[in-house]
């Protein structure tokens, strides 16, 4: 088999890892941050509803926690397993930023994961609190290591090349290359609104039950707010964004535009939606707006920026994808801001807890901020292709030398133990959801021990949250 | 500059390294034993007695790997991807031991035997391939683009194979001191018999190995036999068999329950000391040096600002966890 086989399998091996991977940092992060503000509503107003909710969502973040830990021992092996020439390469920069993540992880679990999971009637509300805070800027910190590595792999800076290994010279500009900021805002909102998405759909799917009570239209109405404020933001940020990768990475942008060439002194249009053909060098089928391209990328009537063939045929990305993972995540996002504004206008009128219409709209777009989610980082790395450290290191010369027989029996081994492992995970984490917060969450102790749900305290591990979670989950606390 | 930093992060790595082995090595060895033990309730006592502790022990693991790839990328690619079957089905088997361990106590009863042959079977997969991996790792690697992939069986060798055996004993007999240690009764009776076995078998695996790997590479025999060496390092063989008897006398005496164990460990740590007097200096065996294989100074250095300052918290929260739980596991007691 050939060599081509054998990178397409690794790359699909990568992305299949990491998208299942990405999926729960995404909850963790956007859950600690609306964990702070619950239990902060809790401290100000006394208020129990603040405090059921708590628990109860602190069983889904404990969750998945745990699957991002077990799934993301897999991603620390790939690099090395699979992209070894990348990391003897690139090892310098990306070896530390990502061994600063895993001390950040250890770090949380050091005291304060295990606090919050654990001890509210061990140390009292305020240190409680403090642990609560600490977890949630924990994953924000957690997550900005990642990004910074992954976005110098897209504008890398502050590095040399010595004997064909890159040295970092200045830890400052490699951490703060120029897509980061961009990157890290986009995610973390990105994270926030998955988050609160989940939330709406676990309350519309209760009030869609008749199940009214004060836990469900809080949490339902605190959703909404939330997709109210950040889809907006989120749009102006990808924007930003949008702006950022077409300074510096003019490839990707025609890519994502389906724009193969500019016609003298005429306006690009947008296009809509299209069939790019990487062969035939064309947009097929495109309906486009005439001069829309010009004003939304360059912000002015008559602009205009690369198209596909000004890139030799070698360093274009696959337009044919991204093209499309884009206008999924944009469509999506769309749609966000469309669910924060009827919210809104329902609420004006009285009416949030009561449109069946409406409730359907929020349960169906549950899924909507993850598959988001992944849309946009399909997007963002298959149009860094073909590179993998942007023009400075080739995809091809970054993989393992492994045959393709080998790549894809290891594929296919994780394909079915993460449809396994993760499908009994996620179909618990659904269970869970669907029980519903119930008031006075986790106050009544029962019987543990060997061999009964309820485990022993594990008090300050990774994965610690998952079983004692599942104890919680069934109404259990300490 | 006067600090060596590929020498600081080798003995970070190699710490780190220690830790994992011995103390995943417990746990998973409970999971080896469960192959013997057959009833719920002793299983249940078993699982108990390391379910508050096993995920910190996997912590190490992430800590050497994510080590090895800050000071010695080039170490960390070639390791990684000469033994990649090994290494995939050893994360593999860790995964499906660790869903087990979680959702082994959430099962109905007509379903546990699938999640405690989860768990064991992970355990023992993981074992094997963590021997299978030493074994290689011993045995050298080639360096270089053309090297180490294309052969993707080369790692099964006999001696690999017997490393790999010898690791599930190794395993095997850790988790059983340990239940003597956390145990009573008929459980832990039965475990002195098992670990009195195991005892022998893991003097086989040293002697065997110790044998082996000089006859097999020159340089580790000059390394042990040549003088004034053979003076400094004799007390290691010697330390081994007298901890071995020591260890089998503990396990017939009715009133030692912690010293089983950490003759045990003693053991592993001498196992662990000698394989380090055949390699040193060398990261990648049998020729690349620590020093040959770090990576820019610039990385080490600021890599290790983070990592003398969260290790420290990390022994620490470790060493309370386990004094949290310590004592014996009883059936149907109740935690707080």
């Amino acid at each position: 088999m050939s060599s081509v086989d054998a990178i397409l399998l690794a790359r699909v091996q990568f992305g299949f890892t990491v998208s299942f991977h990405i999926v729960f940092p995404a909850l963790t992060i956007g859950l600690a941050s609306y964990l702070a503000v619950l239990e902060a509503i809790w401290l100000g107003t006394g208020r129990q509803v603040y405090l059921d909710l708590y628990h109860f969502w602190l069983k889904i973040f404990a969750v998945a926690f745990g699957m991002g830990v077990v799934s993301g021992l897999v991603m620390a092996y790939q690099f090395g397993t699979n992209w070894s020439r990348f990391s003897t390469f690139a090892g310098g920069v990306t070896g530390p930023l990502l061994a600063y993540e895993v001390l950040t992880a250890f770090f949380l679990e050091a005291g304060f994961l295990g606090v919050m999971l654990f001890g509210l009637r061990r140390v009292g509300p305020g240190l409680h609190f403090l642990s609560t805070v600490m977890v949630a800027l924990g994953t924000l910190i957690s997550a900005t290591w990642i990004l910074a590595s992954n976005s110098w792999m897209q504008t890398p800076q502050g590095y040399q090349i010595i004997d064909g290994r890159v040295v970092p010279v200045d830890w400052i500009a490699v951490i703060f290359n120029p897509s980061f900021p961009y990157r890290l805002a986009h995610m973390v909102v990105a994270a926030f609104l998955a988050t609160a998405l989940v939330v709406g759909a676990t309350g519309a799917w209760h009030l869609l039950r008749g199940r009214r009570g004060e836990p469900v239209r809080v949490m339902f109405a605190m959703a909404i707010g939330m997709i109210l404020l950040a889809a907006p933001v989120q749009a102006f940020i990808g924007d930003l964004h949008g702006l950022n990768t077409l300074k510096h990475q003019p490839a990707k942008l025609a890519a994502i535009e389906g724009h193969w060439e500019n016609k003298p002194g005429e306006a690009v249009p947008l296009v809509l939606f299209g069939l790019p053909d990487m062969e035939a060098e064309t947009t097929r089928a495109a309906i486009e707006i005439p001069g829309l391209g010009s004003l939304l990328l360059t912000h002015s009537a008559k602009g205009q920026f690369p198209g596909l063939k000004d890139f030799p045929r070698e360093d274009r990305p696959n337009a044919a994808v991204v093209f499309w993972t884009f206008r999924v995540m944009v469509g999506l996002g769309l749609l966000m801001i469309a669910l924060g504004m009827c919210g809104a206008w329902l609420r004006f009128r009285g009416r949030l807890y009561l449109s069946k219409t409406y409730l359907g709209f929020a349960l169906a777009m549950g899924p909507a901020g993850i598959v988001s989610i992944l849309a946009g980082w399909f997007t963002t790395e298959i149009g860094r292709q073909p590179w993998v450290v942007y023009r400075v290191m080739r995809t091809v010369d970054a993989v393992s030398v492994h045959d393709a027989g080998q790549v894809g029996f290891t594929l296919a081994l994780f394909v079915v133990v993460y449809l396994l492992v993760f499908g009994a995970g996620t179909t618990y984490l659904i269970r869970i959801l669907g029980k519903g917060p119930s008031a006075g969450e986790g106050v009544h102790p029962t019987e543990g021990g060997p061999g009964q749900m309820r485990q022993p305290m594990r008090p300050l591990s990774g994965a610690t949250e998952r079983l004692s979670a599942q104890g919680a989950a069934n109404g259990e606390w300490y | 500059m006067g600090i060596d930093l590929p020498l600081v992060w080798a003995i970070i790595i190699l710490f780190a390294v220690m830790m994992y082995v011995v103390m995943d090595g417990f746990d998973l060895g409970i999971g080896i034993l469960f192959g013997v033990v057959a009833g719920k309730g002793d299983r249940d006592v078993m699982m108990n007695s390391v379910a508050p502790v096993w995920d910190g022990n996997e912590t190490w693991l992430v800590l050497g790997g994510a080590g090895l790839m800050v000071a010695f990328p080039v170490a960390y690619s070639t390791i990684l991807s000469s033994l990649y079957l090994p290494l995939v089905l050893m994360l593999v088997g860790l995964v499906f031991r660790g869903v087990a361990f979680e959702f082994r106590f959430k099962a109905s009863d007509d379903r546990r035997w699938l999640w405690d042959r989860a768990f064991a079977g992970g355990s023992i997969v993981a074992t094997f391939c963590q021997g299978l991996t030493l074994g290689a790792y011993l045995s050298g690697l080639a360096v270089g683009d053309s090297g180490p992939a294309h052969a993707s069986v080369a790692w099964l060798t006999p001696f690999n194979v017997f490393v790999g055996v010898g690791l599930l004993a190794t395993y095997a007999l850790l988790g059983g001191t340990w239940l003597v240690m956390k145990t009573e009764g008929d459980l832990q009776h039965r475990m002195r018999e098992t670990s009195g076995k195991l005892s022998i078998a893991l003097l086989v695996v040293i002697a065997g190995i110790s044998i082996w790997t000089p006859l097999a590479h020159p340089a580790i025999a000059a390394r042990w036999f040549s003088l004034p060496n053979a003076l400094f390092f004799a007390p290691v063989p010697l330390l081994v068999v007298v901890a071995t008897v020591l260890l089998r006398r503990s396990l017939r005496h009715p009133s030692s329950h912690a010293a089983p164990f950490v003759l045990t460990l003693v053991l592993v740590f001498l196992g662990y000391s000698g394989l380090g007097i055949s390699l040193w200096p060398n990261v990648i065996p049998p020729s690349v040096s620590i020093w040959a294989a770090a990576g820019p100074p610039q990385s080490l250095g600021f890599a290790l600002v983070g990592a003398l300052f969260i290790i420290p918290i990390i022994l620490g929260y470790t060493a309370w966890g386990y004094w949290v739980f310590r004592g014996k596991v009883r059936p149907g007691e109740v935690y707080h």
